[in-house]
C-alpha cells in the first residue's frame, strides 16, 4: 500500500536459505556481532543459572540491606550494584530480571514471527479473498499507535508475565507480517515458480520447496532484530507499572519502583537502564549482521 | 493524481471506521467496568447500575457502537466519563503541546542524525565512521524512559542548565525533545550513511570534483542536497513513532499533551478520552504517511504513485 515499501519488493534475496555453518563463520568475523553475541550468551547464561549465581534471593528484604535512616546502599563490595528501596540486593533481582526479559522477548516475539509469517505467506502465496483481507486488516493494524494499543491491553488486563508476552505478541506480529507478505508475493511471480507451476507442480509442493526456503533468511533476521524490540517494549510497559508486576523483577520494573528516589540513588535507575540498552543492543548488532550475511542483496552497500 | 489521492482518502476513511471499530471492541470486551471505576470501591450495586445506565453501557455492543459512530460524524467525541468535558475539548487543548514536542523532536533527530550520517559517510571506514554507528545502534537499542531519565539527572539535576519538567518556555522543551527524537536519530543516521555514499558514489560527483571544487563544496553543495531530500521524505513516517513515544516522554517530563492525557485516561478506564486520542493518533499516522507517498514521487520522479 505505501510507495515507501514498494522498493523494497524487488529486493528479495535470491539464495535459498545458506547453511548455519557458514552463517556462524561469517557472524564470527564481525567484531560488532561477535559483541552482541557474547552478551546474548551471558544473559542467557545468567538467567538459566541465576539460583546459583545471586548472592541473596531477588525478594529478601535485607537485614543488613539499608543505611540506619532506612536508605538503599550504594554499589559496594558487599552488593555489587548497591540496594534498592526495600534493602533487596540489586545484583541479584538483574540477574533473576534477565529471565524475565528473555522469555518475554524469545515467546512474544515467536509468536508475533509465527502470525506474522502466517499471515505473510497466507495473504501473499495462497491471496484471495481471505489474502486480501488479512492484509486490509494488517494495514489497519499498521496505523494503530503501537504501544498505545499495549498500554491500553496491558493496563486493562491484570498483566502476567504470560499476559504480557501476549500483548507485546499482538502488537509486533504486524511488522512481520508486512515484510514476508511483499516477500512472498514477489518470489510468487519468480521465473522458477513460474517454471514450477508450468510443469504442472502442486500448490504444496511449491509453498514447501521453493518459497518457504527462501523464507527462512528473512523470518531468521526478523525473530532476531524482533527480540531487540520486545525487550525494549517489555521494560517499558513495566516502567509504566503494566508490565511484569513486582516483586518479581523485571529491569524495566526495578526501574518503575525506584524512579522517585533517583535523584539520591542513580545507579537503582542506570544500573538496570544499561541492562536494557546492552540486551536490545546485542540482538540488534546480531540481527543486523544476520541481515547482512544472508540478503545478499544488501552487500557492499555498506 | 486527483484518482489516486481520492482512492487514498477513501482507504484511509476505511482504515478509521475500521480502528474506531477495533478500539471500540478491545474497550467492549476487556475485563475492566468503568461504571465501577467511576462509582468507586464502597458504592452499592445499584449506584453502579445506575451509572452504568447513564452512560448508556448496558445497551447491546452495536446501539453502543452505533451511537459513537453517528457522533463522530458530527464532530462529537462523547464526554469524558470522569471529568464531564467535551472530548473533543480535552484533545484540543491538550494538542498544542504534543505539536510542539513533536515538532521539537524533529528538529533533533534531523539535525543529530544527519549530521551524523554525513560525517560516518564521508569519513568511511575510519574509527569516527565506526563510532558513530555504533552510538546510532545504542540510540535506536534505549527505551526513551531510560534517555529521559538520564538527560534529566545530568542535564537538569547535576548541571542545572535545563528545568526539572513542565511547560513554558524554550527551556522546557529542550530535553522532551531529544528524549522524544534521540530514537528517530539513530534510524535517520544509518539511512544518512547509506544514502550519502551512493551518492557519493555517482558520476556527477566525480565532474565536480575534477571541474576543480573543493571536497567540502562538492559535500555540501552536491552531495548533501541529493542524499538529504529522500530521507526529509520520510519524516511522515515517524509520527507513528512520535504518537507511541508521546506517553512515555509526557509522563516522564510533566508535560500537558495527549500522551499524558491518553496515559491518565487508560489508568482510569476514561474510555471516551481514550476512544479520542486513539483515533486522532490513527488520523495522524495515516496522513503522516500519505504525505510521504505523496511527497516522494516530487523529489524520486522514478517512484510512481499507483
Amino acid at each position: 500500500m505505501t510507495l515507501a515499501a514498494a522498493p523494497e519488493s524487488g529486493a528479495a534475496p535470491v539464495a535459498a536459505a545458506p547453511r548455519a555453518g557458514r552463517v556462524l563463520r561469517e557472524l564470527m568475523r564481525r567484531k560488532l556481532a561477535m559483541f552482541g553475541f557474547a552478551i546474548i550468551v551471558l544473559v542467557v547464561l545468567a538467567a538459566i543459572f541465576a539460583p546459583f549465581i545471586v548472592p541473596h534471593e531477588p525478594t529478601e528484604q535485607l537485614f543488613d540491606g539499608l543505611t540506619l535512616e532506612g536508605a538503599p546502599l550504594p554499589p559496594n563490595a558487599q552488593f555489587w550494584f548497591g540496594t534498592d528501596l526495600l534493602g533487596r540486593d540489586l545484583f541479584s533481582r538483574l540477574v533473576y530480571g534477565a529471565r524475565t526479559s528473555l522469555i518475554i522477548g524469545v515467546v512474544a516475539n515467536g509468536i508475533a514471527v509465527v502470525i506474522g509469517a502466517l499471515v505473510g505467506i497466507t495473504a501473499g502465496f495462497f491471496q484471495g479473498i481471505v489474502g486480501s483481507v488479512l492484509m486490509r486488516f494488517t494495514d489497519l493494524m499498521m496505523a494503530f499507535p503501537a504501544l498505545l494499543l499495549a498500554i491500553v491491553l496491558a493496563a486493562l488486563f491484570h498483566p502476567s508475565l504470560w499476559i504480557v508476552a501476549l500483548v507485546i505478541a499482538m502488537v509486533n506480529w504486524v511488522q512481520v507480517a508486512r515484510v514476508i507478505y511483499t516477500e512472498t508475493r514477489s518470489l510468487a511471480e519468480r521465473e522458477f515458480v513460474e517454471a514450477e507451476w508450468a510443469l504442472g507442480a502442486g500448490k504444496a509442493r511449491i509453498l514447501f520447496r521453493h518459497v518457504l526456503p527462501h523464507l527462512v533468511s528473512t523470518i531468521v533476521v526478523w525473530a532476531t532484530l524482533g527480540i531487540a524490540t520486545t525487550v525494549l517494549l517489555e521494560a517499558t510497559l513495566s516502567f509504566l507499572g503494566i508490565g511484569v508486576q513486582p516483586p518479581t523483577p523485571s529491569w524495566g520494573n526495578i526501574i518503575y519502583e525506584n524512579q522517585t528516589y533517583f535523584t539520591s540513588a542513580p545507579w537503582l535507575v542506570f544500573i538496570p537502564g544499561v541492562a536494557i540498552i546492552l540486551l536490545a543492543l546485542a540482538f540488534n548488532l546480531v540481527g543486523d549482521a544476520l541481515r547482512d550475511i544472508l540478503d545478499p542483496t544488501q552487500k557492499g552497500r555498506h | 493524481m486527483a484518482a489516486y489521492l481520492l482512492r487514498r482518502l477513501g482507504q484511509t476513511l476505511l482504515i478509521l471506521i475500521g480502528i474506531s471499530l477495533v478500539t471500540f471492541i478491545l474497550l467492549y470486551i476487556l475485563p475492566a467496568d468503568p461504571a465501577r471505576q467511576i462509582a468507586g470501591r464502597s458504592a452499592t450495586p445499584e449506584t453502579v447500575a445506575n451509572i452504568r445506565a447513564q452512560l448508556g453501557l448496558d445497551q447491546p455492543f452495536l446501539v453502543q457502537y452505533w451511537r459513537y459512530a453517528t457522533g463522530l460524524l458530527h464532530g462529537d467525541f462523547g464526554r469524558s466519563y470522569l471529568q464531564k468535558t467535551e472530548v473533543a475539548e480535552l484533545i484540543a487543548s491538550r494538542l498544542p503541546a504534543t505539536l510542539l514536542l513533536m515538532a521539537g523532536a524533529i528538529v533533533s533527530e534531523l539535525v543529530i542524525g544527519l549530521t551524523m550520517g554525513m560525517v560516518a559517510a564521508v569519513q568511511r571506514g575510519s574509527k569516527l565512521d565506526q563510532g558513530l554507528m555504533v552510538l546510532s545502534f545504542v540510540g535506536v537499542s534505549t527505551p526513551q524512559f531510560v534517555i529521559g531519565i538520564l538527560l534529566l539527572y545530568v542535564f537538569a539535576v547535576l548541571l542545572g542548565w535545563f528545568p526539572i519538567g513542565g511547560y513554558g518556555t524554550f527551556r522546557h522543551l529542550v530535553l522532551p525533545s531529544l528524549t522524544l527524537g534521540l530514537l528517530g536519530a539513530g534510524w535517520y543516521a544509518r539511512m544518512m550513511r547509506s544514502a550519502m555514499l551512493d551518492v557519493l558514489r555517482q558520476d556527477y560527483i566525480r565532474t565536480a570534483r575534477a571541474k576543480g571544487l573543493a571536497r567540502w563544496q562538492v559535500i555540501l553543495g552536491h552531495a548533501l542536497p541529493n542524499a538529504v531530500l529522500p530521507i526529509i521524505a520520510m519524516i511522515g513516517i515517524d509520527i507513528g513513532i512520535f504518537m507511541s513515544g508521546i506517553v512515555v516522554v509526557e509522563s516522564v517530563y510533566g508535560w500537558p499533551g495527549i500522551g499524558q492525557l491518553a496515559w491518565q485516561a487508560i489508568q482510569r478506564i476514561d474510555i471516551p478520552i481514550i476512544m479520542g486520542v486513539t483515533l486522532i493518533s490513527a488520523c495522524a499516522i495515516v496522513l503522516g504517511n500519505l504525505i510521504a507517498d505523496l511527497v516522494a514521487p516530487l523529489i524520486d520522479p522514478r517512484i510512481k504513485l499507483r
